[in-house]
């Protein structure tokens, strides 16, 4: 779908944080949330990967190392339509802003580098509207590393890209595979509008950014939990 | 020693086993990345049609008949992955997945057998007997209201059968069929999850034939075998064996 939300008559919002692993989108999707709420609007906050039912087939495959990049790439199709029919969609109906730590430009992303055609990908998510922001958090490829890298001690198979077989320290792995990934997210940034942000800046100086470009773009003050629904 | 002489008993007698001969592989779009279909040198035989239309008796008959003339057969149908299947079946029964999700999770499954059963068993000179295939899927999705340009965008990565043999039976026969088999219908071959009518029965009627006509589209574009299932069993099989002798040979 080439439409946004907004573009299609949705009364809520939806705002998406893309980014590589380590990042920071996370803390500053975070930051953004509770803000929100703080606020007094309706707020709803959605990860990548986390619809119930398709989670325990998914970490089960983790795993067990199961999955091809053919279906790694239909069983996140799956999590992602099951959240977005049953929640997303729903709750843009009833007006909430939505928040997304990840969206589609994952899939595109990792799918397109594990070398699942980019038609196919696309097509696939197809069924989903785009969403009204989405902001991309760029940042070093070393400083995501390192962040990555100092967290945890041992890098997870399919996070590091083991199954691409392009190397076989997984910490090489990764990085070579964080660099594909970033390639594929610059490559699609002007067709999608993405708003980047210097994720290489002070967390504060990066939240600044992104609620500035908010309440620049959507009028927040129609999300208030006290307003009653407008019917449009 | 003196060898006795021993007296010969006629040999034992075989037919010569019919090596298939190999076509040219294609896949329906994309394909999988990194699969090579020119290596796939078994033949993928594909038994389709709607509930009750007698599909797995005729693999039955199909195997037997295969393996007794030298040839080794494996078996796929949907639903059963090592990946999702167990997520299906709990989703199915819960009752709890709108349509786009099942319809992804059902294709995960399906790429699941495609790369690990079809692939394998067609790259070993395996016969590999489908008890249906991406038609059923799509025709259930189709009937669901998905898009048939997304389907065949989705299922562009599955490989192109030798041969679909489409068991025509009508509705009436299949429902007596059914109650022969486990004197119930089945609450998703009825279609209860569209609300078509609140009586299984006539849910189950109207259901399939919502499926059948989407079969027939189907069939436009992708050209079955279509054999008359409202027959002896025997009679059935008598025509797909002599249709899955041409596929061997190559025709």
């Amino acid at each position: 779908m080439t439409k946004t939300f907004a573009q299609l008559g949705f009364p809520g919002r939806l705002i998406a944080v893309e980014g590589l692993d380590g990042s920071g989108k996370s803390t500053q999707i975070y930051l953004l949330k509770r803000w929100l709420e703080q606020e007094g609007l309706k707020v709803f906050f959605s990860e990548w990967n986390s619809s119930e039912l398709v989670k325990s087939a998914t970490s089960k495959a983790k795993k067990r190392e199961l999955l091809s990049p053919t279906t790694f790439s239909l069983i996140h199709a799956t999590d992602f339509a099951d959240r977005y029919e049953r929640q997303l969609v729903p709750l843009l109906r009833a007006g909430y802003v939505v928040l997304c730590d990840r969206y589609i430009f994952t899939a595109f992303a990792r799918d397109t580098v594990r070398g699942c055609p980019s038609n196919w990908v696309r097509g696939i998510y197809d069924f989903a509207a785009l969403p009204d922001l989405t902001f991309f958090f760029r940042a070093d490829l070393e400083i995501s590393l390192n962040r990555i890298l100092d967290g945890r001690p041992q890098l997870k198979y399919f996070e590091a890209g083991m199954d691409l077989r392009l190397s076989t320290d997984p910490y090489e792995s990764f990085r070579i595979f964080q660099g594909r990934i970033l390639e594929q997210y610059l490559a699609m940034s002007g067709e999608f509008n993405f708003l980047i942000i210097d994720a290489n800046q002070p967390i504060e100086v990066q939240q600044n950014v992104v609620r500035d470009l908010i309440v620049n773009r959507i009028e927040l003050n129609d999300f208030r939990r006290d307003r009653t629904l407008k019917v449009s | 020693m003196v060898k006795k002489a021993v007296k010969k008993s006629k040999p034992f007698a075989f037919s010569r086993i019919v090596v298939p001969r190999p076509n040219e592989r294609r896949f329906y779009g994309h394909g999988i990345p990194g699969v090579d279909a020119s290596k796939l040198r078994g033949k993928l035989i594909v038994v389709e049609g709607c509930d009750g239309s007698g599909r797995s008796t005729q693999i039955q008959m199909l195997v037997e008949w295969l393996e007794s003339g030298g040839h080794a057969t494996t078996q796929v149908g949907l639903k059963r992955s090592a990946l999702v299947s167990e997520e299906l079946n709990l989703a199915q029964n819960g009752n709890t997945l709108s349509h786009t999700t099942l319809s992804l999770f059902y294709a995960t499954d399906f790429a699941d057998q495609l790369e690990n059963v079809i692939f394998p068993g067609l790259k070993a000179g395996r016969m590999v007997l489908a008890d249906r295939y991406i038609y059923t899927l799509m025709a259930r999705d189709l009937v669901r209201g998905n898009d048939l340009d997304w389907l065949q965008n989705i299922y562009g990565m599955a490989l192109i059968p030798d041969a679909v043999f489409y068991l025509d039976v009508s509705a009436e026969e299949r429902v007596q069929r059914n109650f022969a088999k486990d004197f119930a219908l089945d609450y998703w071959e009825s279609g209860m999850d569209l609300g078509l009518s609140r009586e299984m029965f006539d849910s189950f009627l109207k259901y399939q034939a919502m499926v059948e006509k989407e079969f027939k589209r189907l069939h436009k574009t992708y050209g079955f075998s279509i054999v008359d299932g409202n027959r002896s069993a025997q009679a059935i099989f008598q025509e797909l064996r002599s249709k899955t002798q041409a596929v061997l040979a190559g025709r």
